[in-house]
């Protein structure tokens, strides 16, 4: 009965939708970021679905529909750089070269600290394009032999860490400038840290948005070019 | 709204199309991001047509997310054989990205801003 009734798209989508509401009101509730309502709503999720003993397959049979809903959203973000272009455009070589910065100390870090501390080589290669957005890093871990599967769990908590403390760490470095924060926000944790900055600043959402895009491109070529060496 | 909506998912197809013909390493809906940009810039979309339905998705991005962090799930027992190098390496690293990101582009932007004035 249960498996019926949890197989049916009905199912994830309104337990996604409900414990998201649920995890929103908590957060503006206490406004704490620590209770930031992606990361508290997947744990909630996980939790229901361990203690109901209900399978992740059945789950995703309703979060695909909210997961295709993505698509769209990262085509919509087009919207925001459009009305904030001069902002944009008048910084240009800033921003290119912010995100180069960042995509290079992305992969070096990543994998260095894997492989100092002890990590396998499937490991380490899975961990490199962390910063990337899923489809892209996924695609870019088939390609140079990581795990895909461990990479998409690497994105998705890289994403809820910068989305928890990226704009409240970027102020303690005193990067408090709306666009600098989305662009080292967006840089670090891609679209789960966007979403987090379009809360924070449209401007700063939007600039976020470019950078999932450019700190995409640029890893695709680069990271397939350093990791030659290590095979 | 269902104008605007109709408008996206074409160019995320089309974004999708580009990717898969080309082989680009860069997926469809990052595309769709640039063609939405340029159909705008070029004014074939106007901003009004597509701007209550941008609006609904970007102010509830945060909740696509929700299903793909659901599926960390499934490869827990992969990440605690690991917990250490992965756990240390994704924290420092992403505090050192937003640092060096927001820290170039802040220099450089100082830099140039003092150039012009």
């Amino acid at each position: 009965m249960l498996n019926e009734l949890t197989n049916s798209p009905l199912f994830g989508i309104a337990l996604t939708l409900g414990i998201y509401v649920l995890a929103q009101m908590l957060y503006r509730r206490i406004g704490s970021i620590f209770f930031n309502p992606v990361a508290l709503s997947i744990a909630g999720i996980i939790v229901f679905l361990l203690l109901f003993r209900i399978p992740y397959e059945n789950y995703a049979t309703g979060g695909r529909f909210i997961l295709f809903l993505l698509g769209p959203s990262v085509i919509a973000l087009g919207a925001p750089l459009y009305s904030r272009r001069q902002e944009i455009l008048c910084r240009k070589g800033p921003i290119l070269l912010g995100v180069l910065a960042g995509a290079l100390t992305s992969i070096l870090s990543a994998s260095g600290i894997a492989w100092l501390l002890g990590g396998s080589r499937e490991v380490i290669l899975s961990m490199a394009p962390k910063s990337t957005t899923t489809p892209i890093a996924i695609g870019i871990v088939e390609k140079i032999g990581g795990i895909s599967p461990l990479t998409a769990a690497i994105v998705v908590l890289t994403g809820c860490l910068g989305a928890i403390c990226g704009p409240e760490f970027c102020r303690l470095l005193g990067i408090r400038e709306p666009a600098a924060m989305g662009l080292a926000v967006g840089t670090a944790a891609h679209g789960i840290g966007t979403a987090r900055m379009l809360e924070v600043d449209r401007l700063g959402g939007a600039v976020a948005g470019l950078a999932i895009g450019l700190n995409g491109l640029i890893t695709a070529f680069i990271l397939p070019l350093l990791f030659v060496f290590f095979r | 709204m269902v104008r605007g909506f109709a408008i996206l998912l074409l160019l995320q197809f089309l974004g999708e199309v580009i990717s898969l013909q080309l082989h680009l390493p860069i997926p469809g809906n990052v595309i769709g991001m640039g063609l939405l940009l340029a159909a705008l810039t070029a004014k074939i979309v106007r901003l009004e047509w597509i701007e209550d339905a941008a609006e609904l998705l970007l102010s509830n991005f945060a909740l696509f997310f929700i299903p793909a962090g659901v599926g960390v799930m499934v490869y827990f027992d992969l990440i605690r054989r690991e917990w250490l190098p992965i756990g240390a390496a994704l924290v420092f690293s992403t505090f050192a990205v937003m640092a060096v990101t927001g820290w170039t582009e802040r220099w450089l932007e100082k830099r140039g801003g003092r150039d012009v004035e």
